[in-house]
């Protein structure tokens, strides 16, 4: 069962160019894969937006609204000690801890989210068994289309691969 | 004329990587230090030094265990002594990794990439020293998570009006978020190492450790913006926590303490003692690692430009710190400004302001600012006037406060400077191990910065 198709190309210019290209001839699912970020055009279509911020924006809330609930629920009612007479809900009290745990929850969550949806950890991939994918990582600017996607055939789509200017394609098995 | 005298009499500043180095440059030489099958000499012999102050840390622990607190010279009226100085110190060096690692990221400061790793780590050793020293200090440090709150057998909880548990959110959370970013930013780096690892043993460790990172559009996409947001959040954090410390000392009703500047004032000590530690660990680093062309002097240069901006901050803080003493005309502050500086502890006041304020004024001299022996001679210097001066802050408010019969002097027993120095011992051997095994500099973010100079994103890069 193949996964797909995997090219290399000369540098990140021509690893774009034939991203676009790729994108313009109808296929979706395609990755790049390169040692840094690109520099990608401001909205490409069909590019799904990443959840991350409004999922950090969520938790940042609810720490928030949570650190500041559980003192209030334990100074003024689970355990109320009156100091002199001076008032349980002493607000400007709760501000650091509240503080403290919405930026701890936005940035558990944030990571979570970050690690869940990159599928991580994930120690195996078919990507891996391709000898010089490692070049990836280093110096390398690679491109993978899916055989899941509706477009892929593998002779038109190596022969798209190619007209895209790609050095080297290889077939990858799937697992 | 004007522009060709100034080019004549100051040379330009050297650039943020020297020319011609390659991405392939970054990846290959930073990977060596921890691929290599050996470590350096001079690697064995510093762990060999380190590693005993480790022991001692364990030994001095280990006492004070079984024979209490009083094994150090805390006594009334100076309850804090040498844990909480050294706790203020420890946590304060680590705001730099963040300053460097966060705000410098949101500014768009590209020169940071090759030091933010540095820092970072820095950061995140500096914090484990200093949450040992509060919870040795308690007394009975097993009952530490009375801190936490959880629902108790005894049915109480922990006073949240208190900035001492202020403190334990703080810095926890620091902690905690310090160690995803840092963690976070290091994927991509560790994916390098999984790839170019020699051993199957490194390979499996590495591949492990970077989660199956492939460095996909996507997975750059998320962790471009995930890691943009733990700066966005890091860096009021930074602010609040030593805020949150220096609340430790506001709160008290104690001459010295009781005072509204000490939340800027410790922010900035905080930051000015970690520039200072950041160039007594990036000048010998650099050097010793063959890696000058990618910390250049342009990035000490930079740093011992944010050190004398600190410094002078700091110093503003001292001027003022006295001069509200005066204009309150409130005879308890006053009494402690004579008696900081010409009390029993006056030594340490003039020792502190001669490395905090005096020495730092070199920098502004471009020479000394390029040199790099000099710098780590003044990052040296600061480390050891800021830890003073943590100390005298410590020390003089408590040993005299309002009533003469209380007053009394506190004096460091042995077990007090064992302590200070096992952790010196645990942040550089930990800091040793890091540098053994993990990657030093951000090769994804240097090789990004490289293609991003060159104009073209990535030239030939098959050689």
């Amino acid at each position: 069962m193949m996964w797909g198709l995997l090219a290399s190309f000369d540098d990140a210019a021509a690893l774009a160019r034939a991203a676009f290209h790729l994108r313009e001839a109808g296929y979706r699912r395609f990755d790049t894969y390169t040692p840094y970020p690109l520099d990608e055009p401001a909205d490409v279509p069909g590019t799904p937006r990443s959840h991350i911020a409004s999922v950090v924006f969520a938790a940042a809330i609810a720490g928030a609204i949570g650190g500041y609930a559980m003192q209030w629920y334990l100074m003024v009612v689970a355990y109320p000690i009156n100091v002199g007479g001076r008032p349980l809900h002493s607000w400007p009290a709760f501000i650091p801890i509240t503080f403290e745990l919405m930026v701890l929850t936005a940035s558990v969550a944030g990571v979570v989210t970050l690690l869940a949806r990159n599928g991580f950890p994930r120690l195996h991939h078919p990507l891996f068994a391709v000898p010089g994918f490692e070049r990836a990582s280093q110096d390398g600017f690679l491109l993978a289309v899916e055989a899941t996607d509706p477009m892929f055939s593998p002779l038109p789509t190596r022969r798209t691969l190619e007209q895209s200017g790609a050095r080297e394609i290889y077939e990858v098995d799937g697992a | 004329m004007g522009t060709a005298l100034s080019h004549a009499t100051v040379p330009p500043a050297a650039p943020v990587v020297a020319s011609g180095t390659t991405e392939r440059d970054v990846v290959e030489r930073v990977s060596a230090v921890v691929l290599a099958r050996r470590a350096p000499l001079w690697w064995y012999a510093a762990a060999a030094m380190a590693a005993p102050l480790v022991g001692l840390l364990g030994v001095a622990t280990l006492w004070l265990f079984v024979a209490g607190i009083g094994i150090w010279g805390v006594m009334r009226p100076v309850m804090w002594g040498f844990a909480i100085a050294n706790f203020v110190w420890w946590i304060g060096i680590g705001h730099a990794g963040t300053l460097i690692s966060a705000i410098l990221l949101l500014l768009h400061q590209s020169w940071r990439e090759s030091i933010n790793r540095l820092a970072e780590t820095m950061t995140l050793f500096a914090v484990m020293c200093a949450g040992i020293f509060p919870i040795l200090h308690l007394g009975r440090p097993w009952f530490f998570y009375w801190l936490v709150p959880y629902p108790a057998q005894m049915a109480i909880w922990p006073q949240f009006r208190s900035p001492l548990v202020w403190d334990f959110f703080a810095v926890s959370t620091y902690f905690t978020v310090s160690l995803l970013f840092w963690y976070v930013g290091m994927i991509p780096d560790l994916a390098i190492l999984r790839d170019r690892a020699g051993t199957r043993g490194a390979r499996i460790a590495y591949g492990i450790l970077a989660l199956g990172w492939r460095g996909s559009g996507e997975h750059w996409r998320r962790h471009h913006r995930m890691y943009v947001l733990l700066a966005g959040l890091a860096t009021p954090l930074v602010v609040s926590v030593h805020s949150v410390v220096s609340l430790d000392f506001a709160y008290a009703m104690v001459p010295g303490w009781h005072s509204t500047i000490l939340p800027p004032y410790f922010v900035a000590g905080a930051i000015y003692s970690g520039f200072a530690v950041v160039l007594t660990l990036a000048v010998p680093l650099r050097r010793l690692y063959g890696l000058t062309d990618i910390i250049t002097s342009r990035h000490l240069e930079n740093c011992a430009k944010l050190l004398l901006a600190t410094g002078e901050i700091v110093a503003y803080c001292y001027v003022m710190e006295h001069f509200m003493a005066w204009y309150s005309a409130n005879p308890f502050d006053a009494a402690l400004v004579e008696n900081r500086a010409f009390g029993p502890y006056a030594p340490l006041f003039w020792i502190y302001l001669v490395c905090n304020v005096l020495v730092v004024q070199a920098l502004w001299v471009p020479r000394v600012r390029r040199s790099p022996v000099w710098l780590f001679i003044i990052g040296a210097l600061i480390n050891i006037g800021m830890w003073i001066e943590r100390v005298d802050i410590v020390i003089v408010s408590l040993h005299r406060d309002f009533v003469p019969s209380a007053w009394g002097n506190f004096v460091p027993t042995i077990w007090d400077w064992a302590t200070l120095a096992g952790t010196i011992g645990f942040f550089a051997l930990a800091y040793l191990l890091f540098i053994r095994y993990l990657p030093l500099v951000a090769m994804s973010d240097m090789a990004k910065l490289i293609a991003d100079l060159r104009g073209k994103p990535a030239a030939a890069r098959h050689g």
